[in-house]
């Protein structure tokens, strides 16, 4: 190139200035200003108690609580997506039973707020006090009762369960719709097996929009499992109330709760990214 | 090796095929060209049951495709038997369809190991082999979203193969390809033409048809107009729906 190109005598051919942008340098200067003042204050404030943060951080009380927020969370997500997952498929089969009762589950549980809802399950005693497995209007089998069945964690869980899986069922349908038809027919035609298709070549490249919505709706998950407080379960929020009624350090430990969420959203936005670029794979 | 008779199909109110009959021979070439909108994808898609008919029957290697007979009365098969069917009809269409989170290699391979059931070592053979065939070798693992268009529709013709179907359907395979990609993927078309591989091909490529075809069959508005040798319907069309077109495309 260098060689066949016109002969131009240096210095004679313009070149482009950087351009400047004192505002921004402005801005950047105001910011860490701001910064630098909330940091100070945070360090120097002793309202904020940071000795206080740093006892209970890893207090026992608090360790279990945080790994009932866990269990709670995984419990959500894990039965949630399974479940959105069936009435994801269902809502797109060709069938109007199974997609009507997918819309009609879709319908009642994003009506219904989650509070109430857990409530209810919380309460499925009073309506029935026993729970009984045999045949559909006929004899039973056996029979529990609904509170030795159904104690708080499993109502949190099921409750938890039950509204994510109204969500996961619209992410999981987006997800599908999303992957262009002409791939379902190439696998069609290639003869591959139903079941194949939908795992091997429709799922994955679903993925790609169901996983950034699925890591909001998990992650929207951790915090909203301190919802189950008003069933007086020991989770991370519930926990660190119980701490500040009897010790007063309000502040204090409602930063060791924001800490701990803090903590888990990180670890599950690494979680993701990692997921997001396993199943991006072939697409620069 | 195909036979089609009396095949009906309509789109609603839009009746696109309206009693085609068509036989194409063991070995044989046909292509089917024909204005937009005749109805020649519609057609090439019974084939492989993607579209179901309305009334006909369409037959590969003696066995009716799509559909059990039972006197006056077509009852679809089971999927199952459907996809067995189809395992011997490969599909090449104009956009590729490649699965583009699988690898070149991988794409070849899915069929024949998951609706085939075929032992992995040997896929791997067969998909070497036919890398090589189209030319491909050197991206056997690279993804279809880093290749030219004409390398990914020359894989997509190596995945069709790899089922080791009685027939190739190619619908519109260079259509969707910028002018300069449209040699290369015909040349592999002509190989397989060759090499004695039974084709139906949609296309408007007028030279490929007159160079590889066997029969050339010109349908318009849901019919067959005219078939016979491309010499004939391409340079002697005898319809004037036919002289019309050829001359419009030449």
């Amino acid at each position: 190139m260098t060689t066949t190109a016109p002969a131009v005598r240096p210095g004679t051919v313009p070149k482009v200035a950087p351009t400047r942008h004192p505002f921004r340098w402005l801005a950047a200067g105001g910011v860490v200003v701001l910064i630098a003042m909330a940091a100070n204050s945070l360090v120097t404030n002793p309202a904020w108690e940071w000795e206080v943060v740093g006892e209970y951080l890893f207090a026992p009380s608090v360790l279990r609580a945080v790994l009932l927020t866990l269990e709670l969370t995984a419990l959500g997500s894990v039965f949630g997506f399974a479940l959105g997952g069936v009435l994801a498929v269902m809502r797109l089969s060709p069938n109007p039973l199974l997609s009507s009762v997918a819309w009609g589950y879709v319908w009642v549980f994003r009506a219904v707020p989650l509070i109430l809802q857990l409530l209810f399950w919380y309460n499925l005693a009073l309506l029935y006090p026993r729970l009984s497995f045999g045949v559909p209007f006929g004899p039973g089998f056996f029979s529990v009762g609904t509170m030795d069945l159904i104690g708080p964690i499993t109502a949190a869980a099921l409750g938890l369960a039950l509204h994510q899986a109204a969500y996961a069922a619209e992410i999981v349908r987006g997800g599908l719709l999303a992957v262009e038809p002409g791939q379902r027919e190439a696998a069609a035609a290639l003869g591959i097996p139903r079941a194949r298709r939908f795992f091997r070549i429709i799922l994955p490249q679903a993925m790609r929009s169901i996983v950034p919505n699925a890591g909001n709706e998990i992650i929207g998950l951790v915090k909203g499992t301190s919802v189950v407080y008003i069933m007086a379960l020991p989770e991370l929020f519930y926990q660190v109330q119980v701490i500040y009624m009897r010790n007063g350090r309000v502040v204090a430990l409602l930063l060791v709760a924001a800490i701990w969420y803090l903590a888990l959203t990180t670890v599950l936005s690494v979680v993701q990214y990692y997921i997001e670029r396993h199943y991006g794979r072939g697409r620069a | 090796m195909i036979e089609i008779e009396g095949v009906h199909k309509s789109f609603g109110s839009l009746h696109v095929l309206r009693g085609v009959s068509l036989t194409v021979e063991k070995g044989e070439v046909a292509v089917i060209l024909g204005p937009s909108g005749s109805g020649k994808s519609t057609l090439l898609r019974t084939i492989n049951h993607l579209e179901k008919v309305d009334a006909g029957t369409v037959a590969v290697d003696g066995e009716l495709v799509g559909y059990r007979r039972a006197g006056d009365l077509l009852h679809e098969l089971p999927e199952r038997e459907i996809l067995k069917q189809r395992t011997k009809i490969g599909f090449v269409f104009q956009n590729f369809n490649l699965f583009p989170h699988l690898t070149v290699r991988e794409n070849v391979a899915e069929a024949p190991i998951s609706a085939q059931r075929r032992p992995k070592a040997e896929v791997a053979e067969t998909v070497n082999r036919l890398l090589l065939r189209v030319g491909l070798s050197d991206k056997a693992d690279a993804y279809p979203g880093t290749l030219s268009g004409g390398q990914r529709q020359r894989v997509a013709i190596a995945r069709a193969l790899a089922l080791d179907p009685k027939v190739v359907l190619f619908d519109e395979p260079t259509s969707a390809l910028d002018p300069e990609l449209v040699g290369e993927v015909l040349d592999v078309m002509r190989d397989l033409a060759r090499s004695g591989t039974t084709m139906v091909v949609v296309t408007h490529e007028i030279g490929f048809a007159r160079e590889a075809a066997d029969t050339v069959v010109f349908l318009d508005e849901g019919l067959v107009v005219e078939q016979g040798p491309p010499g004939q319907v391409i340079d002697h069309p005898q319809h004037e729906r036919t002289r019309a077109f050829i001359s419009r495309v030449l």
